[in-house]
């Protein structure tokens, strides 16, 4: 287990009980508890299965205490037992995250666990998303220093998570540097440049009876920011040494990838585009793991997010061994008193996101496409592969028309290669999803603190399980209460007996920062994105509880 | 196990008396601004009037309703109190160089800070989001909110009024 660490919890023991003996405690403590509970119903119409537990619990809570320059947290996990749709492996309990910190004149140093990111991550991210089941966090030492002028720089070295154990050895150095600051002559000037680069180093022993694989392996990106007024330039490109892994088929190909952004905006008006290639790009401190496992990068999705149920049926998820993507985005406000505006202004947005797949040729005309041991294939850096992803473009509209009513409502048109997502046929047996979808979304303030909220949605599509339509009411009591029903309908499935309805009602309660809420319903099985990084979840049918609460 | 249970319940009891201390100043973490400059966090100061903190993303329905309804006050807030709302987007590497964009499209008058790899969240313990923190003068959390629903701006500025007027709002 990952948690000898009783002298930690002596600590703060006798951190408390000095804070408390003291009659003006400089020491702060604080933190947050979290406990999402659920039990399951069999319902074989769904697919929902029950587990032999029948309750199962999520829950952790995070202490953090604060002396000075000091500082020292733990968090404590209880998975009994894990919720549907997160990895079982985390079944347990116990002391899963702690640190020791101190931070003075420039000069941190953590010992124990901790998160980073170097850059946008395309080399070193670790991070927790306690919705995803998703923790990398690092467990070891890191330095960082800002102490020299316009120079940021920090080094670490650690092992990774992994459940309940850890893992794999990571060492890294990422330093940025602000150009403007550096000269006196142009710290103020219009035109801001920040530049920066890492270079992180993994090391696993080859056990392979075959293969002669690198121990070490090693990745190193360089970025750079320039903005000027409304406008923002910003990019990162990473290289990676030869890496084979269960990710790769074990080839030898070295890995790359660029993230360019571009951004404009004024008063009312902002403009997006973002580009993207990865090439090989998956990172582990494993080559043996897969899925979410041991990741020491993080390689960003472009493909707009989409927040309502129906519209994040099909969403887009990273392809680390290789993707190109552009997303561009116009979102502008038409003024309050003008002529489109009305009195209180209208605002529209324009989206477009596609994602294909590299293109990949034999590196020699003797091999074939990916076979294991060799170089795998080479790629040409601009060429767009053949094979497409993903592709949306979105419309929307958002509107007050006058104190008490608001709408939204929004147009999706969608391409979504499900075999290559999910890596498994649709529900229909096809490869390529086109689907269409709309939102409308109404507040109605009926009176003071009392609000009522309506959504109707709808996806129409020929493959999968076809036409869904979904409408919801949510009425909200400020500042308490709120209730909400909602229920989505595959009317349009061509299987007349999976013509089925997931409803589910919700209460849920706020008092200042603790939130309770109870549902009680059916939810869609499918897959929960965030920022590419996707977990599949189950058909379920039941109660369930979250608490939540800092302090 | 057993005994880490024991200890844990120790541990919790005494910090259940150490707990009516509400001096509260901020963790010291490096976020940036939209023009990508690092700042630390213990930077964020108003000259001894209030501050709202608060924690939302691009993709938070309920985050942008209530950055939206604090907007259309904000100028109101501003003169009366002196108020001023750091917005701290927690919107990854995936979407963070969208927020100066969808910021200003909304004409937001902000501080807006980036939070990438939701350290500062981490660090002041916020478990989703929108989460509100309420800063008096001199930096202390006075009063802290999760979750947005229509009106709450209202009751925020309450005490937002009060907190400028030197009140002590700790047990409300």
């Amino acid at each position: 287990m990952l948690l000898k660490s009783k002298p930690i919890i002596a600590f703060l023991i006798f951190a408390s009980v000095f804070a408390y003996s003291q009659d003006k405690p400089k020491g702060q403590l604080h933190g947050n508890f979290n406990i999402d509970a659920q039990q399951y119903n069999s319902d074989s119409l769904i697919g929902a299965e029950k587990p032999p537990e029948n309750v199962l619990m999520n829950a952790y809570g995070n202490f953090t205490y604060t002396y000075g320059h000091f500082s020292a947290g733990l968090r404590y996990e209880a998975y009994l037992n894990t919720l549907e749709g997160y990895d079982k492996s985390y079944n347990g309990q116990g002391i899963s995250y702690r640190y020791l910190s101190y931070d003075n004149d420039g000069l941190g140093i953590t010992v124990g666990n901790f998160y980073e990111q170097f850059g946008n991550g395309l080399i070193l991210r670790s991070y927790q998303q306690k919705m995803l089941g998703y923790d990398n966090a690092f467990d070891g030492v890191r330095v960082s220093y800002s102490g020299i002028k316009a120079l940021t720089i920090k080094g670490l070295i650690a092992k990774q998570r992994l459940f309940w154990e850890t893992q794999g050895l990571v060492r890294g150095v990422d330093g940025e540097l602000s150009v403007n600051e550096l000269f006196e002559s142009i710290k103020d000037a219009k035109t801001q440049i920040i530049v920066g680069g890492n270079f992180v180093s993994k090391f696993q022993s080859d056990k392979d009876p075959f293969l002669k694989l690198p121990e070490n392996v090693g990745a190193g990106s360089g970025r750079i920011s320039i903005s000027n007024g409304g406008f923002v330039l910003s990019g990162e490109y990473a290289n990676k040494s030869q890496d084979p892994s269960a990710d790769n088929g074990y080839i030898y190909k070295q890995g790359q990838a660029l993230l360019i952004n571009a951004t404009y905006s004024q008063k009312g008006l902002g403009i997006y585009i973002t580009g993207k290639r990865v090439d090989n790009m998956s990172f582990r401190s494993d080559r043996g793991q897969s899925i979410n496992n041991l990741n020491i990068n993080y390689l960003p999705d472009v493909a707009k997010i989409h927040v309502y149920t129906l519209t994040a049926m099909y969403p887009s998820a990273t392809q680390a061994n290789g993707e190109m993507g552009v997303r561009s985005e116009v979102m502008y406000k038409f003024k309050k008193k003008s002529a489109l505006g009305g009195k209180y202004g209208t605002e529209i947005g324009i989206s477009y996101s596609r994602v294909n797949d590299i293109d990949r040729q034999a590196a020699s005309d003797t091999s074939a496409i990916g076979v294991k041991g060799y170089e795998g294939y080479t790629s040409e850096f601009f060429k767009v592969g053949e094979e497409e992803f993903y592709e949306d473009v979105s419309l929307s509209l958002s509107k007050k028309v006058n104190k008490k009513i608001k709408f939204h409502v929004e147009y999706m048109n969608q391409t979504y290669n499900f075999l290559a997502l999910r890596g498994e046929y649709d529900h229909s047996g096809n490869k390529m999803v086109y689907a269409q979808m709309g939102v409308a979304d109404l507040t109605w303030k009926i009176k003071r603190r009392r609000t009522i909220r309506f959504e109707a949605q709808g996806l129409f599509t020929k493959q999968d399980k076809q036409d869904w339509a979904m409408g919801m009411i949510e009425f909200t009591m400020a500042p308490n209460w709120f209730v909400a029903v909602y229920d989505a309908y595959n009317y349009g499935n061509h299987h007349e007996d999976k013509r089925l309805h997931y409803a589910t009602g919700t209460v849920g309660y706020t008092k200042n920062s603790t939130r309770i809420q109870l549902s009680y319903g059916k939810s869609i099985e499918g897959v929960v994105c965030v920022g590419g990084v996707c977990r599949v979840v189950p058909a379920t049918n039941g109660f369930s509880i979250s608490i939540s609460s800092t302090f | 196990m057993k005994k880490v249970t024991v200890i844990l319940v120790l541990f919790l009891s005494v910090i259940a008396y150490s707990q009516d201390n509400s001096s509260n100043a901020l963790p010291s973490i490096d976020v940036k601004t939209l023009d990508g400059q690092v700042f630390n966090t213990k930077d964020i100061n108003n000259n001894g009037k209030p501050i709202i903190l608060d924690f939302w993303a691009t993709w938070c329905k309920p985050c942008v309703k209530e950055l939206e309804a604090i907007s259309d006050l904000y100028e109101e807030w501003q003169e009366e109190t002196g108020v001023l709302v750091v917005a701290v987007s927690i919107d990854n590497s995936r979407s963070m160089s969208r927020v100066a964009p969808f910021v200003n499209a909304k004409s937001w008058e902000y501080l807006v800070l980036l939070d990438p790899n939701s350290k500062f969240k981490e660090a002041m313990n916020v478990v989703n989001v929108p989460h509100v923190f309420l800063l008096d003068g001199n930096g202390n959390v006075v009063h802290q909110h999760t979750s947005y629903a229509d009106g709450d701006e209202e009751d925020l500025y309450e005490l937002v009024k009060k907190v400028a007027n030197g009140e002590d709002i700790s047990h409300e």
